[in-house]
């Protein structure tokens, strides 16, 4: 066989392969709409549901005293739209009752004689019980309460201060406004986050499904037999396994962006040309990565529980859920393996930073590195026979 | 041949390679294990070009084992051989082009429609005009209306026949075939084995397991393997005679109970009912003839000498090959 003659036999096999599979996923209506559902169901969830600056959280207010300053601080509180007083209780049992049973998620507490010891210039303490099982949740309303109880106190001791000379400023109604300054908190907008980080997080977990399933596919339904007795090579079985799903792929990164720029209002600063060429070669890289797995599962059951193993890491070691750079030296090794880790950077530094390709040499590399080490070991470990 | 579709005339001086042997399947001493059961034991056998083989044995005897040995979906422990004249250790994959290997298990895409499956097949073997000779190929196997419905949705028959079809689309010079008829009514047993012996006719060298006896008679020649050894080979009057069983249909009486009886004298090696008649044999004529002269006084008997069938040499050799096991 000369070699002009492989060659184009090599893309004859590769297509007729892809067609196949393109047909077979096209006939395959639950798999078609669980490809096209994940991608909107986990918008909708994390960019509508989801949120990790919760807002309006149950607040109760134990007050020994009823001032001008307590009401001052009370509206304010409620001002910031962190917390919602939800109840008053009478004693300190009470209030006690209320966080155990999780009525509240805070309780303030205002002691007796608490105005007078500011007239005073005593600085008295505030105390803030706030239940911290879930710090996600209490972190940044604690956060605000800080700056809050600073500025209420700061604007009464002014109009105290300002009182005795009859400016007329008593008269004024306490109007507290908290604005709370994006400035030091860049990301409170947690779709901003999220969205590019689901682009990463559903292409991992479709791509590595679909493929994981197809070569054990054909071994449960014995198609398989029949394919390997074939005149086909394994590479020219994958590429033309993989080849379909990077259109699909292409087609659910098509809608997250669109959806994460038009509903979440996500910038969109950089390049899309280097977002599109980065995110082929981050499908590729899943695509190989499931197929990988398909070779090395008996059956569909454990293709599957592979694939899960495996996205688990990707979840927490990525930076998707929690910063990269607080976790451990060890976990952060673990999560240079991982093709969601240089995803994630790339696609928060294009949409939000407008990072270049020089920008993010490091992570095309690495991304790179994985894709062909597991295209080789998937190439490697397709059995052309069944030994 | 009634492949239509005409292979990629690149590949075809491959087919030539050794054409001047008369053989189109040539083994010698095959043998593979699995996890140290021994499944095929040093296999010797030849299958001449142009002839339908047929390959004969109790479930489990290593034919599926051989069959896939001879197409390189397995790779042998130890033994060398020829398929179309090339070698089944490291030219597998030009034997694999002009090989058709039927599966036992129905391996068409059951989530493709007819035609798809065979543009499938017409694509990856380099068929030229895969559509064409789909289309010619739907024709021909009667499926003209159907060739949209979904390879899954044929009934057996048509399963069958759509992956005989599928099998000689790209024009293979050797088919293998396992089992091809299991399951399939007599009517399109029948079709399909003319079709078998019309393409035998024109060329094709054919190997197929069964276990039908009708079909083992159908084959021009007919090996009998059993838990990994080749036990017998050569034409069914060949093997037939080879056995040298002598054997009697008696009548009359109550077949159940003279089976009984039968079954439980020494020197008669096979007891098997046949509605009402029982034929009994054994290797030894003489000790036959000394355990059956009793029941010949009997006066509602009626004995008869005949032929041993193709089933008595068969179930004879398996009796045997378990005995060596055991």
């Amino acid at each position: 066989m000369s070699a002009s003659a492989g060659f184009s036999g090599f893309f004859r096999r590769v297509g007729a392969m892809m067609r196949k599979e393109f047909l077979q996923l096209l006939r395959d209506h639950v798999s078609f709409a669980t490809m096209i559902s994940i991608p909107l169901l986990q918008l909708v969830l994390f960019g509508y549901a989801i949120n990790t600056t919760p807002r309006h959280l149950p607040t109760a207010v134990l007050a020994y005293e009823n001032t001008s300053i307590t009401r001052s601080i009370l509206a304010a509180l409620e001002n910031t739209k962190y917390f919602a007083v939800t109840h008053h209780p009478r004693s300190a049992e009470e209030a006690e009752h209320l966080v155990r049973s999780g009525d509240v998620l805070f309780v303030v507490e205002i002691p007796a004689g608490f105005e007078r010891a500011v007239r005073r210039g005593e600085s008295p303490s505030l105390l803030v019980a706030a239940d911290a099982t879930d710090p996600v949740a209490s972190s940044s309303a604690l956060a605000a309460l800080g700056r809050l109880v600073e500025t209420a106190m700061v604007r009464e001791r002014f109009v105290i201060d300002a009182g005795p000379e009859g400016s007329g400023l008593e008269n004024q109604p306490p109007a507290f406004s908290i604005v709370t300054h994006p400035r030091y908190n860049p990301a409170a907008v947690t779709q901003l986050n999220i969205v590019p980080g689901l682009l990463g997080t559903i292409l991992t977990m479709t791509m590595l499904i679909f493929t994981a399933l197809s070569v054990t596919r054909e071994i449960e339904r014995g198609t398989m037999e029949a394919l390997l007795a074939m005149p086909i090579r394994p590479v020219e079985v994958m590429l033309g396994k993989i080849a379909p799903y990077v259109l699909v792929g292409a087609m659910q990164a098509t809608m997250i962006v669109v959806a994460g720029v038009y509903l979440f209002g996500v910038p969109m600063v950089g390049s899309l040309g280097l977002l599109t060429v980065l995110t082929t070669l981050f499908i590729v890289t899943n695509l190989s990565i499931g197929y990988t797995f398909s070779t090395l599962a008996q059956n569909q059951l454990q293709a599957v529980q592979m694939t899960f193993m495996y996205f688990l890491p990707n979840i927490l070691l990525s930076g998707f859920m929690f910063p990269f750079a607080g976790m451990p030296t060890w976990a952060q090794w673990i999560g240079e393996t991982l093709p969601l880790t240089h995803y994630l950077r790339m696609v928060r530094g294009i949409l939000l930073k407008g990072s270049t390709m020089s920008d993010l040499t490091s992570d095309i590399l690495g991304l790179t590195a994985i894709m062909l080490v597991a295209m080789v070991i998937a190439v490697k470990r397709f059995r052309q026979t069944l030994d | 041949m009634t492949g239509e579709g005409h292979a990629d005339t690149k590949t075809a001086p491959a087919a030539e390679v050794g054409a001047g042997s008369p053989y189109a399947i040539e083994v010698e001493g095959l043998s593979k294990s699995f996890g140290g059961r021994v499944v095929v034991r040093n296999l010797t056998m030849r299958v001449k070009r142009g002839q339908i083989y047929g390959f004969l044995g109790p479930n489990g005897s290593g034919k599926t084992t051989t069959i896939r040995m001879l197409c390189g979906l397995l790779t042998p422990d130890s033994g060398r051989g020829t398929c179309l004249g090339m070698d089944i250790l490291t030219q597998s994959r030009e034997i694999r082009r002009l090989v058709g290997y039927m599966t036992q298990r129905f391996s068409l895409y059951g989530d493709l429609s007819v035609r798809e499956n065979l543009e499938f097949v017409a694509r990856i073997y380099g068929v030229r005009e895969p559509e064409e000779a789909a289309r010619k190929a739907v024709e021909r196997l009667g499926l003209a209306g159907r060739d949209r419905q979904l390879a899954g949705s044929l009934s057996g028959g048509w399963k069958q026949r759509l992956a005989l079809g599928a099998c000689i689309l790209p024009s293979p010079r050797l088919l293998l075939l396992d089992e091809p008829t299991a399951g399939v009514d007599p009517k399109a047993r029948r079709e399909f084995w003319a079709q078998i012996h019309e393409l035998a006719a024109e060329g094709l060298t054919v190997l197929v397991s069964t276990h039908y006896m009708d079909e083992a008679e159908r084959c021009h020649e007919i090996a009998y393997i059993a838990y990994g050894d080749l036990l017998a080979q050569g034409t069914v009057e060949e093997v037939v005679a080879g056995a040298g069983l002598t054997t009697y249909t008696v009548t009359g009486g109550d077949p159940a109970t003279l089976a009984r009886e039968l079954a439980g004298t020494p020197g008669i090696e096979l007891v098997a009912p046949f509605g009402t008649s029982v034929h009994v044999g054994a290797l030894d004529a003489a000790a036959l003839e000394a355990a059956i002269r009793p029941f010949m006084q009997r006066p509602e008997l009626t004995w008869r000498k005949d032929e041993p069938t193709l089933e008595d040499v068969f179930i004879d050799l398996m009796n045997r090959s378990q005995d060596n096991f055991r």
